[in-house]
């Protein structure tokens, strides 16, 4: 073997800040090869994946809205994944944030109090946790896996919203479209730019990286959380309660979740229709991992998600790009960033040792 | 008493010349010669990291030398498996036994031979054949989690024996018997030696050394400290070529009488939900202040099931809450953290995954049990007292480590037991459990901790110390009792009994503790 790879015993600080470099020097490179083989220019079709949807003010601010609900689903995730509570049902806490929000805006379209916004941001939070406090009894009671329940109320979650978009929540006059009424004023949260669509969720969610971040980082109940993942009998043997500590990390993980479903629904779509979500809960799954559970990381990955999600539009408007080509450059990053993490753990070695193996056999046949 | 040495004229069953074997980190075998005479019991002695698990790896064929030569009778072999080691006749018994519970012993000697041997059925009487030659008494077709630690020690020999076995290997086999088991198992070892198999024995207790085997190597950091023959030297001599300098290591602690009692259990039973699971019955038992109460006893004779019990790990309803008592409070239904707050301190037998977390930092791992000892305000954890905590316990235990940012899972077994133990002594506690407080440890951590509980004793702690060595308990404890089948002796004064006594608690040999502990203490 020419290479091969040993135990660091320790990770390693430098690679920890290196492998992502490492990951994106790859992926450009690979990236390139691809868009070759393609038959496009790598430079221009990395710019206008990259660069181009960031070049402007409305760029950025698009950027922003679409890195918002990213964010927060996966600042929630972090928090569970930190006691390894597998949430995959952000989706669904996201999707019943948005409904169970839009089902109290329609009934106070008129209401002309600032409250009505702040009452339905709250409905929706809650309506998020509650969905993964679900999750949570399960696990508690039953003993259920959390994967499973959790995946599984993702589909409850998207059918119970479609048939409310469909029935009760539909808009009267609306050409019997699936969609609900369009929200109040009072309901709506505000714009932050003239010429953009970013809205004060962006508070909420710096608010939720500096909340998530002492917790994690500086509290106590952080600390359990931790060691509850990472060594369930360490905890046990001290006393953390583990019920508890799951209820709370399902309960944290689904409202925020649910904050960024209601974001959507009151911010850039100011209406419930079918598609509040392309995916953000999943994608946050991936975010929350690419920034190693870690808040400041989750900020710059779900930036990078979200650049990924517009650039791939982009691509495929200008360039004629399949949206496949443009996935496939997206889980190519992946593969790099988690490829290059191995070398957190192991030092990569080369050696001559083929030398050897191939000067024993005759020994071992001198043997026999 | 040792057969004779058998004349070394012939060709050695095994020699291994100048093997190395490094790991990261740490070279485990360093250019180690040993050589093995057909018929001889030879014993490979050294403290835990000496190196003797990996030579033994490399013999049976588990791992592969870096480099050296192994020679088999007389001739070049490249042991590449366990499974070619075996067709050469080498046989290996591990500390831990790899049986399934749920089958019976035959099933489980088929499943290991492989299809060519024959079906279970078939096994059966060579089984018995066998099992009566060597004087181990075994039913083929007993279900394996009926079988005492002692019996599944000998499922694991006579799977070796069935076949034409020429070098048995034995690493430890008897930390997990009674004395009397022991003994039962050297009459085996040396009619297999008479037969002309060669043995290599692997132990770090000198005494069944000297009692059993023709020559002993030594090996001491990954090197070979020495050739002897145990029968001629003495405890002295062999200790010194284990540790290297061996005085004052073993010292005789002064015993203590102790005070009032502090912890007090009656009438402890708990039903196991695990079937394979040991229950407890009737356990009463008290701790006083000042003193050092140790317990012995076999491994699965109730240990764990009573430690989780006195940790609060496992807790009981509050109407049977009196039964485990802190200076007269009931705490049998109290989590731990509770009653830690009562002055509970408790050192888990397993460092890691259990004492301490391996990923973690020795400064969050002091924070892990030290939290009540104001290290958070507010919710929020004061990083600085966390570090000042962490070094304090670094510095006063002579804990070998880089710094307290260190992860946990880094340390060696003794430094990191060194920490631990630190860790819950600078916490005051009036009441320390301690489980296999020096297992896996070397001789001079070993002596530390030691030192350190009996430093805390006559500061007027009770402790409770769990062990299957029992020659720790002999030299810390005040008094002592043993569990068996979850029942546990009566406690007697150390000076009062002997190893014998002692041994034979543990076989369970003692009138139910009910009527003992009737008459006052």
């Amino acid at each position: 073997m020419l290479l091969s790879l040993e135990p660091r015993g320790q990770q390693s600080r430098l690679m920890l800040w290196c492998s992502p470099l490492l990951a994106a020097v790859l992926t450009l490179g690979c990236g390139s090869l691809l868009f070759i083989a393609l038959g496009h220019d790598p430079l221009e079709t990395l710019h206008t994946l990259l660069i181009a949807p960031i070049s402007d003010l409305y760029g950025v601010s698009e950027l922003l809205v679409k890195a918002l609900p990213i964010l927060l689903c996966a600042l929630g995730l972090a928090v569970a994944y930190q006691a390894r509570i597998w949430n995959i049902g952000a989706e669904g806490q996201l999707l019943l944030g948005a409904l169970a929000g839009s089902a109290l805006a329609v009934n106070i379209i008129d209401l002309q109090s600032r409250w009505a916004l702040v009452l339905i941001l709250l409905t929706g939070t809650l309506a998020g946790a509650a969905w993964a406090g679900l999750t949570a009894w399960l696990r508690t009671h039953f003993n259920a896996n959390e994967i499973l329940t959790s995946i599984m109320l993702n589909y409850i979650a998207l059918n119970l919203l479609l048939y409310c978009v469909h029935g009760p929540l539909k808009d009267p006059a609306g050409f019997n479209f699936p969609e609900s009424a369009m929200f109040g004023d009072a309901s709506r949260l505000p714009l932050l730019l003239e010429d953009g669509r970013v809205h004060a969720g962006v508070y909420f969610a710096l608010l939720a990286l500096v909340a998530v971040w002492v917790l994690l980082q500086k509290s106590f109940v952080g600390f359990q959380i931790k060691v509850l993942g990472l060594d369930k009998r360490a905890a046990g043997f001290v006393g953390f309660r583990e019920k508890r500590l799951i209820w709370l990390a399902l309960l944290i993980s689904g409202g925020l979740a649910g904050l960024a479903g209601v974001c959507e629904v009151t911010g850039p779509i100011g209406q419930l229709v079918p598609q509040v979500s392309p995916g953000y809960g999943y994608a946050a799954i991936t975010v929350a991992f690419l920034g190693r559970l870690h808040p400041i990381g989750i900020l710059f990955s779900s930036l990078l998600m979200a650049l990924l999600y517009i650039g791939g539009e982009n691509a495929q408007m200008s360039l004629n790009l399949p949206q496949a080509i443009t996935q496939l450059f997206q889980g190519m990053m992946l593969f790099f960033l988690l490829a290059s993490d191995v070398l957190i753990l192991y030092r990569p070695r080369l050696n001559l040792r083929w030398a050897r193996r191939a000067a024993t056999p005759s020994v071992q046949a001198g043997a026999l | 008493m040792p057969n004779p040495v058998p004349i070394p004229d012939t060709t050695p069953r095994l020699q291994l010349c100048r093997i190395t074997k490094r790991y990261p980190g740490c070279l485990a075998n360093d250019g180690i010669d040993l050589s093995i005479q057909p018929g001889e019991i030879h014993a490979l002695l050294g403290e835990n990291g000496a190196g003797k698990s990996t030579l033994m790896k490399i013999i049976y064929g588990v791992t592969q030398a870096d480099s050296g030569e192994l020679i088999w009778q007389g001739q070049h072999q490249l042991m590449r498996n366990p499974a070619q080691a075996r067709s050469l006749g080498i046989g290996m018994v591990f500390q831990h036994f790899s049986l399934f519970e749920t089958l019976t012993v035959a099933q489980n000697i088929a499943l290991a031979m492989g299809a060519a041997a024959g079906t279970p059925k078939q096994l059966e009487p060579k089984i018995r054949q066998v099992s009566q030659r060597y004087g181990m008494a075994l039913e083929p077709e007993r279900l394996v989690h009926n079988l005492s630690i002692g019996e599944r020690q000998r499922v694991e020999i006579i799977r070796c024996l069935m076949q034409d076995i020429r070098l048995l290997i034995l690493d430890e086999p008897t930390s997990v018997l009674t004395p009397q088991e022991a003994d039962e198992l050297f009459v085996t070892l040396r009619r297999l030696a008479s037969e002309g198999c060669s043995i290599l024995f692997i132990s770090h207790k000198l005494g069944e050394v000297r009692a059993l085997c023709h020559s002993a190597t030594v090996l001491r950091g990954g090197r070979v400290a020495g050739h002897c023959i145990p029968a001629q030297c003495s405890d002295q001599e062999l200790a010194r070529l284990m540790v290297g300098e061996a005085a004052g290591l073993i010292t005789d602690y002064p015993k203590a009488k102790g005070g009032d009692a502090f912890l007090q259990v009656q009438k402890l039973s708990w039903p196991n939900p695990d079937p394979f699971g040991c229950s407890l019955q009737d356990i009463d038992l008290d701790v006083r202040s000042g003193e050092i109460v140790g317990i012995a006893g076999v491994a699965g004779n109730g240990q764990d099931e009573l430690l989780a019990l006195l940790s609060g790990e496992q807790r009981l309803g509050r109407a049977q809450g009196a039964t485990l008592r802190f200076a007269g409070q009931a705490v049998a239904h109290l989590r731990p953290d509770a009653r830690r707050g009562l002055g509970l301190a408790f050192v888990p037998a397993e460092r890691l995954g259990h004492g301490a977390v391996p990923e973690l930092s020795l400064a969050d791992n002091a924070l892990l049990t030290a939290f009540q000892q104001g290290l958070v305000s507010k919710g929020l954890i004061q990083r600085g007292k966390v570090l000042a905590l962490a070094e304090d316990i670094i510095r006063r235990f002579a804990v070998k480590t880089p710094d307290s940012q260190t992860a946990a899972r880094s340390l060696s077994g003794g430094n990191l037991q060194k920490f631990i133990l630190g860790r819950e002594i600078l916490q005051r506690p009036r009441l320390l459990i301690a489980a296999h407080p020096t297992w896996g440890v070397d001789v001079g951590a070993a002596a530390t901790i030691h030192r350190a509980l009996v430093a805390l004793r006559d500061a007027g702690a009770a402790i409770l110390v769990i062990s299957e060595d029992l020659d720790e308990l002999f030299q810390i404890s005040d008094r002592l009792a043993a569990l068996c089948g979850g029942r546990l002796s009566a406690l007697k004064a150390t000076a009062d009994t002997s190893l014998i006594e002692v041994g034979g608690w543990m076989a369970g040999q003692f009138d139910t503790p009910v009527h003992l502990s009737a008459q006052p203490a």
